[in-house]
């Protein structure tokens, strides 16, 4: 076990490496004139130009930028962005809300499709299981574009049940709507693979052992087939977590949350390639500890699997 | 953990982010939320250092810090506000501004003659950077602090500037200090409104023409409001009334400007009643807006101006009549009512009339919309059978220019289509490669309020954005005759002979005048916006 973590950890490594370069890469192949960018419709003027180029090293070459970007990185300067703030400060004002808003969801996400799915995994064909086929089919047809101002008018203003937006220093109860928001875009699927997974595992040769042993369908279900049926989702919820940061672009700006997906999507709109490398190196970790994180997680719900 | 319960572990887990997730968080709302304050929705502003600020949103939060020389009255005439009086010689070329006596910056420093010029000269020294300099140009001196990139964009460094003082900036006591321009220039009280002309103090600076590093954190003005703690990034900045202020006093005793990265997140939180003022409803929320907010849903001109300019080194536009007959045939109210749902207004003069001296129609019977006469004049003049509109697809200029091809192809029968390049810098390349592009999308939006303010730019052979290439002698001789005019009375009245050369001319097509469309909530009430789409802090105040 301790082997294979810290092998997974030197590939973190390389693969951290990886990604930030092809990262700055594109973003150097995309960035055009960010200066233009920043004063908008007006000309710069030439010493505006110079003194900003010095400044951001934007006249040198590819590598020039990228070694000067890594050597920041390494001595832990994520740079400055073009409006002159410190990257390394506009990640950790970002990060904690969206990880909250994130974590939020994926609970919400996960207790609802797991509790559901089981349910009509076991009855399938039922009532409730015709329901949640519908229900989740409609979900997974709304796009999050439509459905978060939806539900912010709909919660947010007319009922009034949430406030209407939520801010850095959002408590649960703001955060609420938008995670419900966040949360099913995985809902649907997460509730389809655990339905299907429940419905195979029930007719395995050893929920017959165990019910021909006489033991309450309770433990039945709740031991047996549940520890089996969670391995694909739990894998797919580790990959879901990717899909909530990028699906919070669209979340963060509709709640106000100045969070990371907000942050990405400024650094494109301006051409702040510092901006956004910083931002997608953090997330690039963040994907690497998730999967190991599920890997292991592999162990603790099947005996079977062992690292070495 | 293998052989326990799967539920315990989730269960377990579950427990620990809802605690995570409900401890590491205080309460949203702003508890320390002064009385009679009120909050105003902007966008993160790009700096607070006033030099550095070129955007809406930075600029208001200024307006609330700093006392400018001059503010504008209902008609954009200037008015001295922080100076006691602006005085020039003949040429209007030695400009004398004498200060209030009194005023003191926010951390109790006197604001003296000096501060200008320290803030002057930081914002024209071109190392510095700073997005404004600009505004700079017309003081004697400004060439000297700028320094060209000797590769341009290559990796040798620049020089160093032949000088760090503007030589056009003078002390001659506490009070008073003289401003020489490299030539006369009427409306230079006009200029010396903008934000780049506010005073900072001696605190702002580390050494000698070096600010301080975080001085836009928490920037200290001469204004009515000050920072209440620092400026909290993508979230609000927080400004309190000054005790004792020496000049025009705000009725509200503090504002907090509530960062919003969508507009839509704004009016969401304005109907909520979460904030008081939105400045800028959304287009898509424009439809139930007066159902919403009813009498509280405003409208006041803004000086932002939409036109299409004519390629003038394209053949095929060569032809006057050609320009003229394509503006007749577009109808510029059908736009602004169905595209625009009434935010913007027809345009048919070519500066702003709400610019002190400008005429509202001066574009006159050829920017009416008469289909018949323009398909006449179309067909005498020969005109092209197929016409492009180029536009930035980054901009939401699809939906007019379509429907403006629409009524191109209507009243003249010809073919019209649009073309959306990615950006406006690629359109502006094809351009100047004097490509093909058919029709030009453009938008301006004024620095002072000076008809000089559009036709210098605009028009000028020399002008800064005049990207389609017109040029006529008889146009920027007006226009520099004007600017050199004794009074601006006289310069109005030759800048207004510049415009008509326009109308002969028809270089560009002009669209629509933008407007301020702003809504506030229930708890606000003399709520009123200039014509550079910022709140007038000095009026509003708490209803009932």
């Amino acid at each position: 076990m301790f082997r294979f973590i810290v092998r997974r950890l030197l590939q973190m490594v390389l693969t951290f490496f990886g990604a930030t370069f092809v990262v700055y890469a594109l973003m150097f192949a995309y960035v055009d004139d960010p200066l233009q960018a920043l004063v908008g419709d007006r000309p710069v003027t030439d010493s505006q130009r110079a003194a900003l180029n010095a400044r951001y090293h934007l006249d040198e070459g590819f590598f020039a930028q990228y070694w000067h970007y890594i050597k920041g990185l390494l001595t832990g300067d994520f740079g400055q962005s073009l409006t002159g703030r410190s990257i390394g400060d506009m990640l950790s004002q970002a990060w904690p809300v969206t990880i909250r808003l994130a974590l939020l969801s994926i609970v919400i996400a996960a207790v609802v499709a797991i509790g559901a799915g089981v349910l009509s995994g076991i009855r399938r064909g039922g009532v409730f299981d015709t329901v949640t086929l519908v229900l989740t089919l409609i979900v997974l047809a709304m796009p999050i574009v439509v459905l978060a101002p939806l539900a912010q008018l709909v919660f947010g203003i007319q009922l009034g049940w949430f406030p209407p937006t939520a801010g850095r220093n959002a408590g649960l109860y703001e955060l609420l709507l938008p995670a419900l928001v966040l949360g099913s875009l995985v809902i649907a699927t997460e509730l389809r693979v655990t339905r299907t997974s429940v419905a195979e595992n029930l007719r395995a040769d050893y929920v017959r052992t165990a019910k021909a042993k006489g033991l309450a369908p309770r433990r039945v279900i709740g031991v047996h087939v549940l520890r089996n049926s969670l391995i694909p989702v739990i894998t797919l919820i580790g990959v879901d977590i990717g899909v909530l940061m990028s699906g919070a672009i669209v979340t963060e700006g509709v709640f106000n949350i100045p969070g990371v997906g907000f942050n990405l999507f400024r650094g494109i709109r301006t051409e702040d390639g510092p901006l956004v490398v910083g931002f997608v190196s953090v997330l690039v970790i963040v994907f690497l500890v998730i999967n190991l994180i599920v890997d292991l997680l592999y162990a603790a719900l099947d005996p079977r699997i062992r690292y070495e | 953990m293998p052989g326990k319960s799967p539920w315990k572990v989730a269960a377990t887990a579950t427990a620990v982010v809802l605690l995570a997730a409900g401890c590491s968080s205080g309460s949203s709302d702003d508890t320390e939320v002064l009385p009679n304050s009120i909050s105003i929705g902007i966008a993160e502003p790009t700096s607070l250092v006033p030099s550095n600020s070129i955007e809406t949103s930075g600029s208001q939060v200024l307006a609330s810090l700093f006392y400018p020389l001059v503010r504008f009255d209902a008609k954009s005439n200037p008015y001295p506000v922080a100076a006691q009086s602006i005085t020039h010689d003949k040429a209007n070329r030695v400009w004398t501004i004498r200060l209030k006596p009194g005023f003191t910056f926010s951390n109790g420093e006197p604001v003296v003659a000096d501060n200008y010029l320290d803030a002057w000269n930081y914002g024209a020294y071109g190392p510095n950077g700073q997005l404004a300099s600009y505004f700079f140009q017309r003081i004697d001196g400004f060439a000297d602090l700028q320094a060209k990139d000797p590769d341009d964009g290559g990796p040798e460094k620049a020089p160093e500037p032949k000088a760090k003082k503007l030589r056009g900036l003078k002390k001659v006591n506490n009070l008073t200090f003289t401003v020489t321009l490299t030539e006369g220039f009427a409306g230079w009280q006009s200029v010396m409104g903008y934000d780049a002309f506010f005073p900072l103090p001696k605190a702002a600076f580390s050494g000698d023409g070096v600010l301080n590093k975080d001085f836009g954190e928490a920037p200290i003005g001469n204004g009515p409001f000050k920072m209440k703690g620092t400026w909290q990034h993508d979230e609000k900045i927080v400004v309190e009334k000054v005790a004792d202020f020496k000049g025009t006093i705000p009725k509200v005793s503090g504002i907090t400007w509530k960062i919003y990265q969508d507009l839509g997140a704004q009016y969401a939180d304005l109907v909520g009643g979460n904030l008081d003022i939105e400045t800028k409803i959304p287009i898509e929320n424009l439809a139930s807006a007066s159902s919403d907010l009813g009498t509280r849903l405003a409208r006041t001109p803004s000086s932002s101006f939409s036109f299409v300019g004519f390629p003038m080194y394209d053949d095929k536009y060569k032809n006057p009549d050609v320009r003229r007959a394509l503006s007749m045939a577009i109808n510029r109210q059908e736009m602004t009512d169905q595209v625009f749902l009434g935010s913007e207004q027809p345009a048919t003069s070519f500066v702003s009339p709400q610019v002190a001296g400008a005429r509202p129609n001066s574009c006159g019977q050829w920017c009416e919309y008469n289909p018949t006469r323009a398909k006449q004049l179309y067909t005498a003049a020969n005109g092209p059978r197929d016409i492009k509109i180029s536009y930035n697809t980054d901009g939401g200029h699809k939906a007019w220019v379509d429907a403006m091809c629409n009524q191109i192809k209507a009243s003249l029968a010809v073919n019209c289509t649009g073309v959306g390049l990615p950006k406006l810098k690629d359109l502006l390349a094809k351009v100047r490669a004097k490509e093909d592009v058919g029709l030009i999308r453009l938008g301006w939006a004024m620095d002072y309020p000076l008809m000089e303010s559009y036709l210098g730019p605009l028009y000028t052979s020399d002008g800064s954005s005049n990207y389609y290439g017109y040029n006529n002698t008889t146009f920027d001789s007006l226009v520099r005759q004007g600017s050199a005019a004794p009074t601006v009375a006289q310069s109005q009245k030759l800048w207004n002979e510049a415009e008509d050369q326009l109308v002969r001319d028809m270089p560009v097509l002009p669209l629509r005048f933008g407007q301020n469309v702003f809504g506030y909530s229930e708890k606000v009430t003399d709520v009123t916006m200039d014509l550079f789409g910022k709140v007038d802090i000095y009026a509003v105040d708490i209803a009932g």
